[in-house]
């Protein structure tokens, strides 16, 4: 089975800084349901980084969505985020001053890579509507609730189209309907779509939605 | 609209008062010198004009700078009065046509003028509504002046008394309006217009009383000497001035002596101007003869250098503004730093997230630019009227 993403031997440092992040082997199938745990400060966020080629490795090989991401160009790396792949953050970031609408359609807005047209903005308004977010979409976040909130964060995740979502912490902040809820967005959008899912979570509670679940430590994973 | 520009608009218009106080600042720097500027050459332009349509003018010796004001502008205290002898002596000399101006009295804070029909002739005024003063107690009200005491022809003014109290027992004149004159866009248009000799009877120097002379007037007589009757003080004096009571005013003493504030000289050519100017050096003369536009030359001088001055201390203030402007930016860039990163994440490339923050730069300064451009298109429109309402009437 081609894979979502795969990371083989990498090594990574921020420079300056003690800590290094090594991971001999790492591999998520597409259509797979991964969550990653693992204490914090370990390198789970940079991981995602890593994959996403926000951060590019020192050594090893990091392939997503079947591209090289090391001999793969930094236009390319940005293409590649923007149409292909779904980020969802812990704390949402979204843009204060822009209305739900805008937010969800913040990537066709950024993203040279993207063409924002009829069919963009209605699927902004299906996922909207489909996490209850239909009738806020003219608000700002500051008039949202944290779980509507991060609804608004997934549709930005989504509205795309994304073979691979990584995903931060998406239910750190949440109660626990807000947190169930979130869930079903990623996991109907997924199983709709086909599409990877590799997660990041403290969260126990969450694993048992997963097929997979990868300590980060016994990945063989080392922050030093 | 792009996606920088519309994320930068967005970012503005959410924070509106950060916003406004950015463009305020820029507005102002920019604004301040253009504005001073415009409005300082409208001043010039107004004063030049004004003081070039009035060659010469004789008034007591002093301030040159407020003769001119007083006599061009009706402007400044009233100055010290010159006897109408001064007037006789310039005609005499006939090398320009004078015409007196008496001023320093006011009706409901409009100056009144005491003047000639000459003075409506060279000034260029016409009689919009109504008739030119014919006799004592008419006057004719400048168009701006008209408007706002909300007068016309038919209508009554009264002087305002000269002191509180009234002590040299001068009362308030009232005058009959007769006319309004046509807008003339100059000083002229906030001032009240009357003979000289009306000038005369609010000043106290004529009047009127019941004759003297009827039987039945006795009670009003102290003396009666020779052909000469001496009245008492209890004699009521007329305060408005009718066709029944005109006859009855008078002047007492030397009419050469009757004072006036100054006499604007025409003269027909450079060479009586010359002589005119030559005819006023000798040191023991008690009158000056002042050229206005030399004179509002030399205030324009000092305007200038005061203008320098302040254009000096905007650009020292628009430097601190702007650096202020720049640290706004700067620490906004910083607070916002987590913002940047999110937009990288999603895909967007550095030069398009710089192209947002330039874009808030831009919208901001363009913002700036534009209201100053607003404001300076605005003391174009309303600088002249201002500078007539607040610096010449």
């Amino acid at each position: 089975m081609p894979s979502a993403c795969a990371l083989r031997g990498v090594t990574f440092r921020y420079p300056g800084s003690d800590f290094e992040l090594r991971v001999p082997q790492l591999r998520v199938d597409r259509g797979e349901r991964v969550a990653v745990i693992g204490p914090s400060g370990t390198g789970k966020t940079t991981l995602l980084h890593l994959i996403a080629g926000v951060a590019l490795p020192e050594t090893g090989a990091v392939e997503t969505a079947g591209l090289d991401l090391l001999r793969a160009s930094d236009a390319e790396r940005r293409a590649l985020r923007a149409r292909r792949l779904g980020l969802v953050f812990q704390e949402f970031e979204l843009l204060s001053y822009l209305s739900v609408r805008e937010n969800i359609l913040l990537p066709y807005r950024m993203s040279p890579a993207l063409r924002l047209d009829a069919e963009a903005r209605a699927r902004a308004d299906r996922l909207a509507e489909q996490v209850g977010l239909g009738d806020k979409l003219g608000r700002t976040p500051d008039r949202l609730s944290h779980g509507e909130r991060q609804r608004a964060a997934l549709c930005r995740a989504l509205v795309t189209e994304p073979e691979l979502i990584l995903a931060d912490e998406p239910t750190g902040n949440l109660d626990p309907t807000s947190k169930q809820r979130a869930l079903d967005v990623l996991f109907e959008y997924a199983d709709g779509k086909g599409a990877a899912l590799l997660t990041v979570t403290h969260d126990h509670d969450l694993l048992p939605s997963f097929e997979r679940v990868v300590d980060f430590k016994s990945l063989g994973a080392q922050a030093a | 609209m792009t996606g920088p520009l519309l994320l930068a608009w967005r970012y503005l218009a959410h924070h509106r008062a950060k916003t406004a106080i950015l463009v305020g600042s820029i507005a102002l720097i920019v604004f301040l010198p253009i504005g001073l500027r415009v409005l300082v050459d409208q001043s010039a332009q107004q004063l030049r004009a004004r003081a070039q349509q009035t060659p010469l003018v004789v008034g007591a010796r002093g301030s040159a700078l407020e003769l001119s004001l007083a006599s061009l502008y009706f402007e400044s205290r009233a100055p010290d009065p010159i006897a109408w002898r001064e007037l006789l002596r310039l005609r005499d000399m006939g090398l320009a046509e004078a015409i007196p101006l008496h001023v320093g009295f006011e009706s409901r804070g409009r100056p009144i003028v005491g003047t000639t029909l000459g003075y409506f002739d060279r000034r260029g005024l016409r009689v919009a509504e109504g008739r030119a003063p014919a006799v004592l107690g008419e006057c004719v009200v400048g168009a701006a002046a008209a408007r706002t005491l909300e007068v016309g022809p038919g209508d009554t003014l009264v002087t305002a008394p000269e002191t509180v109290f009234q002590l040299a027992g001068v009362y308030p004149l009232a005058m009959r309006v007769v006319g309004i004159l046509a807008p003339s866009h100059g000083p002229d248009d906030g001032a009240i217009f009357v003979d000289i000799k009306t000038t005369w009877v609010i000043a106290g120097l004529g009047h009127g009383h019941r004759d003297l002379t009827e039987s039945g007037a006795e009670a009003d007589v102290a003396a009666r000497e020779e052909g000469r009757i001496t009245a008492k003080a209890s004699v009521v004096e007329y305060n408005e001035i009718t066709p029944e009571n005109q006859a009855s005013f008078h002047f007492h003493g030397d009419p050469s002596d009757l004072p006036i504030s100054a006499v604007l000289a025409f003269p027909p050519d450079d060479r009586s101007r010359t002589l005119l100017l030559g005819r006023y050096q000798n040191p023991d003369e008690t009158v000056q003869l002042v050229r206005p536009a030399a004179v509002m030359d030399e205030l324009l001088e000092t305007v200038v250098t005061v203008e320098r001055y302040a254009i000096a201390a905007i650009a020292v203030v628009g430097a601190a503004t702007l650096a202020t402007a720049a640290l706004v930016f700067s620490l906004s860039i910083r607070l916002r730093r987590r913002e940047i990163e999110t937009l990288h994440k999603i895909g967007a490339s550095r030069p398009r997230v710089l192209a947002v923050l330039l874009s808030e730069v831009l919208a901001v300064t363009i913002l700036g630019i534009t209201l100053a451009g607003l404001l300076t298109l605005g003391v174009r429109q309303f600088g002249e009227e201002a500078i007539r309402r607040f610096l010449l009437s």
